[in-house]
Order: C-alpha cells, then sequence, then structure tokens
C-alpha cells in the first residue's frame, strides 16, 4: 500500500502497465484511510480551541477545555468511558482466550464456530435491544421465573437496564466484541500453525489449557493485538449501545458528547468539540492503562512459565470457559428471539411467557414508514460495500502484480479509523461538510462509511488472495490470459466465496453505523438502524421489535446471498458445494 | 524483441547468470532442440523452478538475471508471460475448479475462429486422448490421471512453442505415473516441444534420451 508498501527490487521480467487502476489503488485507499479522519480531527480541533467563525469563535482559546471539566457529571462520564472500554475489552478476550485454549480443534469450537459469523453479524444496536429485552425487570429471563419462583406479578422495581454504573452497557458490548475477536483469533491461528506447537507442549507433559496459553497464546495475540486495540477504542467510544443500555444521568461520554452536539444553544458546538478531544484523551488512556497490563501479564506469565508447573487437572477451568461462551452464544440467539417474537406480540402481561396472541397488524402499519430508512440503509451498504470490495481487491491485485508486500505500517493505516474514536472525527467532518453545503445527503453518508467497512474488507479479502495457489495464475497466464484477464476469469471466480462472505461482512458494518450515519447525514438520511436508534427513548417494544428485526434480517440477507449465489452462478460444481 | 542466430524452434538459455538477493544463484548454458526432452535435478533450493520461473516470466521479485533466454530465436525477455507462448505444467494439474472440462480446454485456445470452430478443435483434442465423454464434466470429479491429462491438452491447444514441466509426476501414484509420464513425453515429441523438466525422481529422467542437467 504506497509508501507504505516496501518495494523489494523492480521485477525484471513482468511487465505491466505503470499508470494503470491497480497501481493508484493503494494511494485511493490510504487517501480514503486517512484524509477524512485528519480533516474531522482538524474540524474538531478548531472550536475546541475556539475557532469557529461562523459561530463567532474568532480567535483560539482554552476556554471551552476549561468548561468542560467544569460541566456536572463530566468525570463520571470519563470514568465510565474508561471503565468501559478496558473492563469490555477484558472481559471479551478473557472469554475468547479461555475458550480458545480448552476447546481449540474440539467438537464443542465447531460447533460454536457454526454460530459466530452469523453473530457478527448482527447489528450493535439489535443485540442490544435483545439483550434489553432479556434482562430487564419485565423482560423474558423474569417472566420464566414468575411468579413461580419469585412470587413477582409485576415487574420487579430494578434499575438493570441503563443501571448507572454501565453493567448492562458492558454486557452489552461483550455479545458482540467477543464474536468479533473469535474471528479474528480464528483468521490469527491459521497463521501460526497451532496444532504443532500444542502437540510439542503437551508431548513435554503440560496440561491442554496451559499448553495452549504457554504456547500458542503469545503468538497469537501478537496477531490480533490490533483488533484488540479497536475493541478498546469502540468500547470507549460507543454511543448506540450506550443510548440503549448505558446509564442516563451521567450518561457515557461519547453520549454526553451527541447531546452537546445536538444542542439547541449553539455555543455547545465549542463544549462538544473540546469534550471530543477529551474523549480522544480517553481512548488514548484505555490504550494505556491495556499496554501497562500487557506488561504486567508478560512478565507475571513469563515466571509462570518457567514455574515447570504442569497445571494437568483444568477440568474446572475448561468447564468456566464453556458456560461463558455458551452463556454468550445463548443470550445473544435468546436476544434475537424475543426481539422477534415482541415484533409479533399482540397483548402480552407480565408475567406471561409468551404472549397471549401475536399479530402481523404492526408490520402492517409501520411497513411504509420503514421503507425508506430501509432502502436508504440497502444503498448505503451496497455503495459502501461495492467500492470497499473494488478497492480491495485493486489493492491486492497490486501486491501480486508488483510483488509487493504489506509492512506493519499499512497494517496500522487500515486500523486507523477503527482505533481513532468515530465521535473525535465525525463531528469535524460534519461540520466541515456543513461548511461546503454536502452534509444530509446520501454519498457523504455513503462515502463516510466506506471508511469504516473498508478495513474489514481488505482484512478479509487479504487473507483469502494471499491464501490463494498462484500457480493458477500463472498457469492462465501461460496459457495466454493478459493480467486483467487472469484476474476476472480465473482469481475472482474461484474466490468468489471468499468475496461475497466479505461483501456480505461489509453490507452488516455499513447497515450497523449509527453515528456516522446521523451526524454525516444531519438527520435527514434516516437509515433503519438511526430509526431504531431513536424509538430507544420511546419503550415501545413492538415497534422497536420491529425496527431491530428489519435491521437484523438486512444484515443476514448479505450472508445468505453469500452462501446460495456461487451455487446457482456455479451449479454441479463441487468447489463451490 | 531481437532476433539473433540460434537453431530455429529451440529454448536456448545463453549464459543465464541467477541471482538471490544480489548474491548469485546458479549459472546456465543450455540450448534444448524441437522435441528433444531436456532434465534439470539438483537438490531443493538449488533453483531448478527459478529457471522455469525465468523462461515462463514469473522471476521472483528477488531474483534478477543475466543473459538471454531465447525462444525460435527471439529473445522473450522482453515479453509479458501471456505473450511468450510457453506452456506450464505444475505438480498439480490446477484445472479451474469453477469451469468444466470444455472450458477450461478452452480457456487455451486463442479467440482467433468463430466458437463452433473452437469447440470442435476441443472435441478433437478430447477425442485424441480418449477423453471425449468428460468434456462436459467438473474436473473436481476426475481422477488424478485424468485431470493431468486434460492439464496436458490444455497447454497443448494453446500452441505452445516450448514445454516446461516443474514436477508433473511428482503428485501421481506410481502405477499412474508411468502412464501419465509416457503420454506426456509423447505428446511433447508428438508436437516437436523442446521441454525443460525439473524433478527430483531419477525415474523421469531416465526414461528420457535427453540431456540431464544436475545443478
Amino acid at each position: 500500500m504506497g509508501q507504505a508498501l516496501r518495494t523489494r527490487q523492480l521485477m525484471k521480467t513482468q511487465k505491466f502497465g505503470r499508470g494503470d487502476i491497480f497501481a493508484i489503488a493503494p494511494a485511493v485507499m490510504i487517501f480514503v484511510l486517512t484524509v477524512p479522519l485528519l480533516a474531522g480531527l482538524i474540524g474538531v480541533l478548531l472550536p475546541a480551541f475556539g475557532y469557529f467563525p461562523s459561530l463567532g469563535g474568532d480567535h483560539f482559546t482554552l476556554q471551552y477545555f476549561h468548561d468542560v471539566l467544569h460541566v456536572p457529571g463530566f468525570w463520571h462520564s470519563a470514568k465510565l468511558s474508561l471503565w468501559t472500554g478496558v473492563a469490555t475489552t477484558f472481559v471479551s478476550l478473557a472469554i475468547v482466550i479461555s475458550f480458545f485454549a480448552s476447546f481449540w480443534g474440539s467438537r464443542p469450537f465447531q460447533r460454536i464456530v457454526r454460530f459466530i459469523s452469523p453473530l457478527m453479524s448482527v447489528p450493535h444496536a439489535a443485540a442490544a435491544f435483545g439483550l434489553a429485552f432479556l434482562i430487564a425487570p419485565s423482560g423474558w429471563i423474569v417472566r420464566l421465573v414468575s411468579p413461580w419462583a419469585t412470587g413477582f406479578h409485576h415487574p420487579p422495581d430494578w434499575l438493570i437496564v441503563n443501571d448507572p454504573t454501565g453493567k448492562a452497557l458492558l454486557f452489552g458490548l461483550v455479545l458482540k466484541e467477543v464474536p468479533f475477536l473469535f474471528l479474528m483469533g480464528i483468521s490469527a491461528s491459521s497463521q501460526i500453525n497451532v496444532e504443532g506447537r500444542l502437540k510439542v507442549a503437551m508431548s513435554l507433559g503440560y496440561g491442554r489449557v496451559w499448553a495452549w496459553i504457554t504456547s500458542v497464546f503469545p503468538a497469537l495475540y501478537k496477531q490480533i493485538r490490533l483488533p484488540v486495540f479497536a475493541v478498546i477504542a469502540f468500547s470507549s467510544s460507543v454511543v448506540d449501545v450506550a443510548l440503549i443500555l448505558g446509564p442516563n444521568h451521567p450518561a457515557m461520554l461519547p453520549v454526553q458528547l451527541l447531546r452537546w452536539m445536538n444542542d439547541p444553544m449553539l455555543e455547545m458546538r465549542f463544549i462538544a468539540a473540546a469534550g471530543a478531544i477529551y474523549q480522544l484523551g480517553i481512548t488514548v488512556l484505555a490504550l494505556a492503562t491495556w499496554w501497562v497490563g500487557e506488561l504486567v501479564v508478560c512478565y507475571v506469565g513469563r515466571r509462570m512459565m518457567i514455574s515447570g508447573e504442569r497445571h494437568q487437572n483444568d477440568q474446572i477451568f475448561r468447564n468456566a470457559a464453556l458456560i461463558m461462551m455458551g452463556g454468550v452464544v445463548l443470550v445473544s440467539l435468546l436476544g434475537l428471539i424475543t426481539l422477534l417474537i415482541w415484533s409479533f406480540a399482540g397483548f402480552w402481561r407480565f408475567p406471561d411467557v409468551l404472549p397471549t396472541s401475536l399479530s402481523t397488524m404492526r408490520w402492517m402499519r409501520v411497513s411504509p414508514d420503514m421503507l425508506w430508512p430501509a432502502l436508504n440503509s440497502i444503498n448505503i451498504a451496497v455503495v459502501s460495500t461495492g467500492l470497499s470490495i473494488a478497492l480491495s481487491i485493486f489493492c491486492l491485485e497490486n501486491e501480486y502484480r508488483r510483488d509487493l508486500t504489506v509492512t506493519s505500517a499499512a497494517i496500522r493505516i487500515l486500523y486507523l479509523p477503527l482505533i481513532v474514536p468515530q465521535i473525535a472525527f465525525l463531528f469535524g467532518l460534519s461540520v466541515l461538510l456543513v461548511r461546503f453545503g454536502l452534509d444530509g445527503s446520501f454519498w457523504p453518508v455513503a462515502l463516510t462509511h466506506m471508511i469504516f467497512v473498508l478495513p474489514y474488507m481488505f482484512l478479509s479479502l487479504s487473507a483469502a488472495f494471499r491464501q490463494f495457489d498462484v500457480r493458477y495464475l500463472k498457469a492462465a497466464a501461460s496459457l495466454g490470459a493478459t493480467p486483467n484477464e487472469v484476474l476476472f476469469k480465473v482469481r475472482l471466480p474461484m474466490l468468489l466465496k471468499p468475496v461475497l462472505f466479505a461483501a456480505a461482512l461489509g453490507v452488516a458494518i455499513s447497515i450497523a453505523q449509527y453515528l456516522p450515519t446521523l451526524l454525516v447525514g444531519a438527520g435527514r438520511v434516516p437509515t433503519i438502524t438511526t430509526d431504531a436508534i431513536a424509538l430507544a427513548a420511546g419503550g415501545d417494544r413492538r415497534l422497536i421489535g420491529i425496527y431491530a428485526t428489519v435491521q437484523t434480517l438486512l444484515s443476514f440477507i448479505g450472508f445468505l446471498a453469500a452462501v446460495l449465489l456461487p451455487k446457482l452462478l456455479f451449479p454441479n460444481k463441487k468447489y463451490f458445494g | 524483441m531481437t532476433k539473433t542466430e540460434v537453431a530455429p524452434k529451440s529454448l536456448c538459455l545463453n549464459d543465464i547468470r541467477i541471482f538471490r538477493d544480489g548474491e548469485l544463484l546458479l549459472e546456465l548454458n543450455v540450448e534444448v532442440r524441437p522435441g528433444e526432452i531436456t532434465t534439470i535435478m539438483g537438490p531443493s533450493g538449488s533453483g531448478k523452478s527459478t529457471v522455469l520461473s525465468l523462461i515462463s516470466g514469473f522471476l521472483p521479485s528477488n531474483f534478477s538475471f543475466e543473459g538471454q533466454v531465447m525462444l525460435d530465436g527471439v529473445d522473450i525477455y522482453q515479453l509479458p508471460p501471456s505473450k511468450r507462448q510457453i506452456g506450464l505444467m505444475f505438480q498439480d494439474p490446477l484445472l479451474f475448479p469453477h469451469l468444466n472440462v470444455e472450458d477450461n480446454l478452452m480457456f487455451g485456445l486463442t479467440a482467433e475462429g468463430s466458437k463452433a470452430e473452437r469447440c470442435e478443435l476441443v472435441a478433437k483434442a478430447l477425442e485424441a486422448v480418449n477423453m471425449a465423454e468428460l468434456g462436459a464434466r467438473d474436473p473436481m470429479t476426475l481422477s488424478g490421471g485424468q485431470q493431468s491429462r486434460i492439464a496436458l491438452v490444455r497447454v497443448l491447444l494453446s500452441n505452445p512453442k516450448a514445454l516446461l514441466l516443474d514436477e508433473p509426476f511428482s503428485s501421481l501414484d506410481s502405477g499412474l505415473r508411468n502412464k501419465v509420464r509416457n503420454f506426456v513425453y509423447q505428446q511433447a515429441r508428438a508436437k516437436q516441444l523442446p521441454t525443460l523438466l525439473v524433478t527430483h525422481d531419477q525415474d523421469d529422467a531416465a526414461l528420457i534420451d535427453g540431456k540431464i542437467i544436475k545443478l
């Protein structure tokens, strides 16, 4: 990728055109990943320091940084963001690592794997709504045990969802981050010969779990470190899940920032911008905290590894790992089922486990209102995913044609939009778009989605492209096929499945985007996600159930297409079977 | 392209010196005449396959070379892989799994002639190797031997001026290996193709009366 890619030595025998579209693709990718982000950060920094001429801010000042610190509840919000970022990552990683250590390659592992990709595709907001419907005082769990076990004939007066310490928020984030880290773990495992390492360690007498932790984990963690950082950044600055499950008074800092950004008093824009810089600082602090934690774990781990203990008796640990991972999958699935039931529920009084009647009436009534947001969601997802896939393929093909290698610096650029908190630069970006009259329309929203879809597309496709047997390409070229024919007639058809799965992932990521749609769309490009989250405050469970179900279905359709299309396009081919 | 004085239809490697990361890997000077099969043997890492990569145009970027690669009197160094008219066979048949056998063979044909003419060429080629009934089959459903023979037919249909064989028999079991080996050698001689074979297997070389180069 661009300058970050290291050209080894100019190929002396392979001759390809220099000014082709493949050659400029890396530069376009770097532009997409960095320029809007930098522009957004500048767009936040200037008002944070008081410079926002159209609002009367024509001189630089530190006043707003000072003012933010004195907003009631700021410190609590900041602590909550820091805690949520670190704790979510710790719990999610602990669940994934303990499960990998306990069950790698076993039947329970294969069973869980089947659920992970679909769960990864569930939008954050839908998962959060599902959890809320499950754990709320009037939710399904309390209904299941009432009144026979609890004696409750009315929902108890418990503050579970939106609790002030953010436990529900943490739980909701864990439900989404576990599948993400799980998939990253699988991808990383394919590069480090897990079986070989385990065999060596177990042949030395180490128990299964300890063998994995000592011989596999250090290498695996090195591979998934950037995704872990992305989880920290996301969790410490999340808005949509925090609006649904997080505390309200005071809310997490990113939620507070969103409120200030939308405050009728325009002066609050300065406060919001300064707050966004603090949010950036909090995410950096969360990353630094994690880094210190890494050092401690590294030190302690090394001492434990050379202690000679074999830890062969690990059954309790394995049981706990299975319960935790099974729990995450079960709660996620139950949440989705609850959403579906609520969307069709007629009369459903507490403590009935199921509604007394089911009805499609609400669906019929809401459908016309959902059509426009649903079409927006689909169109934005198709555009952002299509462009991201094309750009990723061009970059990867360029890598092959020019025999380039992606350096670690390039990988860091890829993770940049995932590690810099959305709220810290999207506000600035939206301000700039307003300045140039580009806010509130389809294309800026779709292109902003691309910033977040592109890294996943590239990472997902790069694994498939690099594992591809290039001898097929050489065989095709030696048969007289031009480089473009080789790409479009051989490589892409053979990679159809991974390309479609990457596209499905891209669609799911785009469908789930809340903040980019809200801020860049200026509320004038409604999607299913923005509408669903707007309903959160209303508390109409049937309506929320319908929107969250549609949101989930839109994501699932992509995966369904990825499974079915290869079989339809290439019938009777074992390769796609 | 520069025309020079070399035997017509031959594959000539003139004063070739291949460097890996700037260090000399091997030196080679060889002429392979039409219908002749020359074998390159040597331990792993000696550069056997690198020679084939050089000729076919796939030399990795950390390699460089000096010398001339002449085919039919033309220095092919300037040509991209698709224009070199070099038939390449690997250890695996590498039939494209998204195409059926017929389409795999069509892939090797140039775009000249109507579709009907091209289909006829493919049908004749399949008939010539007694596999006429396999045209509509998914290549993944063929046996290893059938796949290897189809792969060679595909290469031959592309009208190559030389044939490069990169351990093409090593993935076959011993019974099948002899059959496929004889088939390939027979076709190479019949088409008068200068052929370069890279192999670990002494038997592959023993069956040929051509030169053996040990690296």
